[in-house]
């Protein structure tokens, strides 16, 4: 898996779920990170959409639960908005 | 700072905390959150303040946050803003639009969580919903009737809460909506749908003014700050009640913590300033009292917003001071030839403007002006001189700026630790004060002897039961008072309050005069009776009067008080803090035997049988007695234009 914002998501759940960066892989997900509720899914969602200017829509949302679907969603968004 | 910058510094950061150099680290947390705060970055600053909680002083505040809509989010941000600024937050937000059961249940988990402040949060769509988005339905008596169930609903909680608890309470206004339902028409009426919502904000300002401890966060103000256009978000409203934009919540958050510094007391006293580029643009010992730029015009706008920020801040009782790298005479050149300045000289209590490094120079101005060095603020345009400071002096605050100065102004403004709450006569007055204890100092070195200082200051001291008008000033000085204060108990206003009201128990205040001009109310005294014994409880002095023995005024006072109503004894602890030093000795000079010695201090007891304290016979004293006393005590009276200044808040 290649993403230019792999990184960018990495430190990003390190922040929110307080875990070590180097812990954080592309299939971290619930099942791995144990501090990962849905309050701190909604801080996901709004320091993802900080960092990357972005905004989520609820169905998106649903689906933001491992760093690589983040950041497949990512790719998706960016293009979009690159295209329009 | 750029994204790798940031990285490094976090490097850094985990370095200088495993060596042990915490404030370092602290200076740097504090550096990477103001260059760019976010909900990521508030859940970094956690995991390392958590760490670093128990090498640093953090000030302890617990917060309950009563809502009506989602500020989970906003909860980690509150945190980390409150770790910049040197408080330990501990928050826990109630209830889903539960506040009115919270505050009313005597039971609720409000009372019983012990909060040093309750934020009451309820938006308007939840509070007056018919005004938000039924408007158009109702006739002006249906509005004006829903305006005034909600205040009177809010004046019901306000009261059942001040009843129970004596934590300070922020209430949030009620937020105007940015297109008004009826379009521009709503413009055209007094009567609008923005009016109505205005006349409940009104209501709230009223309750505040008329209940000690409630203060109004103006809610409406901060959306419209940062564009109502830019605030709501409907579809996170929608999803989870989150009515806000990322950038509403860290505006939130940093306006939460302007209300808890002062509540907490994490206050600056001084400001201390640089002068060439912070005061004015250019430097004064190259370009001239003439060359330097500080007017209305595009040139020197920035500064002279500077200054008028300065000067703003001063009327708020913060006192201003100079630290520079100057020629003296260049600097006072300055002052001179520019007499159209917001600022003029004598606006500064303090100065040091020579050639050594600023750490001195900020050391030699607290002790100058006697306070400690958290007391202090400091501003200066140059990021190294602020990386100095903030390494070799990590208890002051220092102002970070931006690079332009046209940003200057607005950054001093933002500084949660220059907010005041409510503005007492002495805050107003303190440039003045010490102004006169200059004079007195001068007085003291020309003495030839303590006696001759102490008859050439001719000093009148009241003593009086606190009153409604001098209850915040007691209570302030029980929070700021650290140097001359037996037991270093600190009161809330409506703690106070409350004590005063209790039987058995008084609350006395102390204000001295002297030929150098009114110093105020300065001086506390709780009592409490026990049998015989009047167990004095806090006694403290503002360190603008000690060494001039009003404290055996003070004593004299209580002993002639206990006497008239029967007592055999005054005891006290004397309770020692790294700070209260000056007033170790006190019972032992006025005759008072040690009881008993602990570790955590030393109680004392004067036999009033037996023994006494006289009055200094250079002091004129007027004293009341208590509520529970009939005895009227006047050693002499106070000169009949002595009278008692009005409060200001």
């Amino acid at each position: 898996m290649n993403t230019p914002y792999l990184d960018r998501i990495r430190r990003i759940f390190s922040d929110v779920f307080q875990v070590p960066i180097e812990t954080v892989t592309p299939q971290s997900s619930p099942d791995t990170i144990p501090n990962w509720d849905s309050l701190q899914h909604l801080n996901l969602v709004l320091a993802l959409e900080e960092e990357f200017h972005i905004q989520f829509t609820p169905e998106e949302i649903e689906q933001l639960l491992s760093v690589e679907l983040v950041a497949a969603l990512l790719d998706e968004k960016r293009v979009a908005s690159e295209v329009s | 700072m750029s994204a790798p910058d940031r990285e490094q510094l976090r490097r850094q950061i985990d370095l200088d905390m495993e060596a042990g150099r915490f404030a370092a680290a602290q200076a740097s947390l504090e550096r990477l959150w103001r260059a760019h705060p976010s909900a990521a970055l508030a859940g970094y600053l956690s995991s390392r303040y958590d760490r670093l909680r128990e090498h640093r002083n953090f000030r302890p505040c617990r917060v309950a946050v009563l809502r009506s809509f989602t500020v989970e989010p906003v909860l980690p941000l509150l945190r980390a803003e409150a770790w910049t600024r040197g408080l330990d937050v501990t928050v826990q937000a109630g209830g889903f639009n539960a506040c009115a059961q919270e505050l009313l249940d005597a039971a609720s988990w409000v009372y019983g969580f012990a909060p040093d402040a309750v934020i009451l949060a309820v938006g308007t769509q939840d509070a007056a919903p018919e005004l938000w988005d039924g408007f158009t339905e109702l006739r002006e008596d249906g509005a004006r009737g829903v305006a005034d169930r909600v205040v009177q609903d809010f004046e019901a909680w306000i009261a059942a809460f001040r009843s129970r608890s004596q934590a300070d309470l922020v209430v949030h206004t009620l937020e105007v909506p940015a297109r008004p339902v009826r379009g521009i028409l709503d413009a055209q009426s007094a009567r609008g749908q923005a009016d109505f919502i205005q006349e409940i904000n009104r209501g709230l300002r009223r309750i505040a003014a008329e209940t000690s401890g409630v203060h109004v966060l103006d809610y409406d103000a901060l959306v419209a700050a940062q564009g109502r256009a830019n605030w709501r978000d409907e579809q996170r409203w929608a999803a989870v009640k989150l009515p806000m934009r990322a950038e509403g919540m860290l505006a939130l958050a940093a306006e939460w913590v302007r209300y808890l510094c002062p509540i907490t007391g994490r206050v600056a006293k001084v400001l201390v300033t640089d002068l060439d580029n912070t005061l004015w643009g250019g430097v004064a010992g190259e370009d001239g009292p003439g060359g330097i730029q500080v007017n209305r015009d595009h040139s020197g706008i920035a500064w002279w917003n500077v200054q008028r920020a300065l000067l703003d801040i001063k009327r708020r009782g913060i006192l201003l001071a100079i630290a520079s790298k100057n020629n003296r005479q260049d600097v006072v050149e300055v002052f001179r030839q520019n007499s159209g300045m917001p600022l003029g000289w004598d606006d500064f209590t303090a100065e040091r403007i020579n050639w050594q490094d600023k750490a001195a120079s900020l050391r030699e101005i607290a002790a100058e002006l006697n306070l400690g060095l958290d007391s202090l603020a400091f501003l200066d345009d140059n990021p190294a001189e602020r990386e100095l400071l903030r390494s070799e002096l990590p208890e002051v605050t220092v102002i970070e700026l931006p690079d332009s100065p046209l940003g200057f102004a607005a950054a001093i403004r933002q500084c949660p630790l220059l907010e005041r709450l409510s503005l007492s006569a002495e805050d107003a007055d303190r440039g003045r004060h010490y102004a006169e204890q200059r004079e007195r100092a001068a007085a003291l070195a020309g003495a030839s002897s303590l006696e001759d200082y102490y008859r050439s200051l001719a000093q009148r001291v009241e003593i009086a039961p606190v009153e409604a008008a001098t209850m915040a000033r007691a209570a302030q000085l029980t929070q700021k008072t650290n140097q001359f204060n037996l037991t270093t108990r600190r009161y809330s206003e409506q703690g106070l309050a409350a004590l005063a009201e209790t039987a058995g128990w008084n609350v006395y205040t102390v204000r001295v005069e002297d030929r150098f001009g009114d110093n105020g109310l300065v001086g506390v005294i709780l009592t409490q009776t026990a049998g015989e014994t009047c167990e004095i409880e806090a006694f403290l002095l503002s360190c603008r009067v000690i060494s001039r023995t009003v404290e055996t005024a003070m004593l004299s006072f209580l002993a002639a008080e206990s006497r008239a109503r029967g007592l055999a004894a005054l005891r006290g602890w004397f309770l020692p803090t790294a700070k209260n030093a000056p007033a170790s000795d006190c019972y032992r000079r006025h005759g008072f035997e040690l009881l008993s010695e602990t570790e955590g201090g030393s109680y004392w007891v004067l036999d009033l049988t037996r023994a006494d304290v006289a009055c200094p016979e250079w002091i004129e004293m007027k004293a009341r007695g208590g509520r529970n006393t009939e005895s009227m005590t006047t050693v002499r009276a106070m000169p009949a234009e002595h009278v008692e200044r009005a409060s200001l808040s």
